[in-house]
C-alpha cells in the first residue's frame, strides 16, 4: 500500500517540478526566487493538515481508548515536524532575498515555529513515558491543547499586520497568480500529501510491529512482518 | 521555457543560492526520513 502512494508521489513530484521550473514564467516582481513556493506552500499546508489529522487520531485514541488510533497519531508526528521544518527553512531562503531578512518575529512565522515545537514536544513526551498507553494519553492531551495553534497560523495574516503576505489561494476567492504557477503548486501539494501518507503508513507498520510484536493476530497476518 | 542554457538554469536569475538552498535541504530531509524508516525496518 505504501509503495503505491510512493509511486504516485514520485510521479506527481516530477510533474510538479517540471511545471515549476520549465512551464511557469518568471515572476515580474520576485524574479526566479519565487520558485521556492513550489515546495514552501505545499510543506506549510501539510504541516497544518498533518497536525489536524494527528490530533484527530490522538483524540479518538483518548476517547475510544483504541490503541491503533494512538499509534497512527504517533506515526504522523515526525513527518509533520519535517514538513514544518521545510516550510520554515524554505521560508527563510525566500525571505532573505525578498524581505532582506532570514527571519522576522512576524505572527505567521512565529506561530509556525510554535507548531514545530509542538511536534517536537509531542514526540519527546511520547518517548519519555515508558508505559505506551500512558504515553499515548499524555501526548494526546498535548496534541489537543496545541491544536488551537493551527487556526492561529492560518488566520494570522488576516488577524495581524504581518510581513508575511496574505493567501494567494483560498477557498472563497479566485487565486491571484498565473495559472501555471498555481497548477505547479497544487500538483506539488498533492505530491507532498501522497508522500506523507506513504511514510506514515510505513511508520505505523513499524510501530505496530514494535508494540504488538507478541500478539497472535500479528503473526497470523501476512501484511505486517 | 525560460532558460537559455544549463548554467542559466542553475543561476536562477541570481537567486541560485536561495532556490537550490531550499530544494536541496528539502530533498535531504526526505532522504533522511526514508533512510531512517528503512534502517528501523
Amino acid at each position: 500500500m505504501a509503495t503505491f502512494f510512493f509511486l504516485v508521489a514520485a510521479i506527481l513530484t516530477v510533474w510538479g517540478l517540471y511545471i515549476g521550473f520549465f512551464v511557469a514564467p518568471t515572476d515580474f516582481q520576485q524574479g526566479e526566487s519565487y520558485r521556492i513556493i513550489f515546495i514552501h506552500v505545499p510543506a506549510a499546508w501539510m504541516s497544518m493538515l498533518i497536525y489536524l489529522v494527528m490530533s484527530f487520531w490522538a483524540a479518538i485514541g483518548l476517547i475510544m481508548n483504541t490503541r491503533l488510533s494512538s499509534m497512527m497519531a504517533h506515526a504522523l508526528a515526525p513527518t509533520g515536524a519535517l514538513m514544518t521544518f521545510v516550510a520554515l527553512w524554505t521560508g527563510a531562503f525566500w525571505g532573505r532575498p525578498t524581505w532582506g531578512a532570514w527571519w522576522v518575529w512576524d505572527a505567521r512565522l512565529t506561530s509556525e515555529l510554535i507548531l514545530l515545537f509542538l511536534y517536537i514536544g509531542y514526540m519527546a513526551l511520547r518517548a519519555s513515558i515508558e508505559d505506551p498507553r500512558r504515553g499515548d494519553r499524555a501526548s494526546a492531551i498535548l496534541a489537543l491543547v496545541g491544536v488551537v495553534n493551527v487556526p492561529i497560523i492560518y488566520f494570522s495574516v488576516q488577524w495581524w499586520n504581518t510581513l508575511h503576505q496574505g493567501a494567494s489561494v483560498s477557498l472563497t476567492k479566485s487565486p491571484t497568480m498565473a495559472t501555471s504557477m498555481l497548477t505547479g503548486m497544487l500538483v506539488m501539494a498533492l505530491a507532498f500529501w501522497m508522500y506523507s501518507i506513504a511514510v506514515s503508513l510505513m511508520r505505523v507498520r513499524r510501530i505496530i510491529r514494535d508494540r504488538e510484536g507478541n500478539a497472535t493476530w500479528l503473526s497470523e497476518s501476512s501484511g505486517v512482518q | 521555457m525560460q532558460w537559455e542554457s544549463i548554467s542559466d538554469f542553475f543561476a536562477m536569475g541570481g537567486y541560485g543560492l536561495y532556490v537550490w538552498g531550499s530544494y536541496s535541504v528539502t530533498a535531504l530531509c526526505v532522504v533522511i526520513e526514508l533512510v531512517d524508516l528503512r534502517k528501523n525496518r
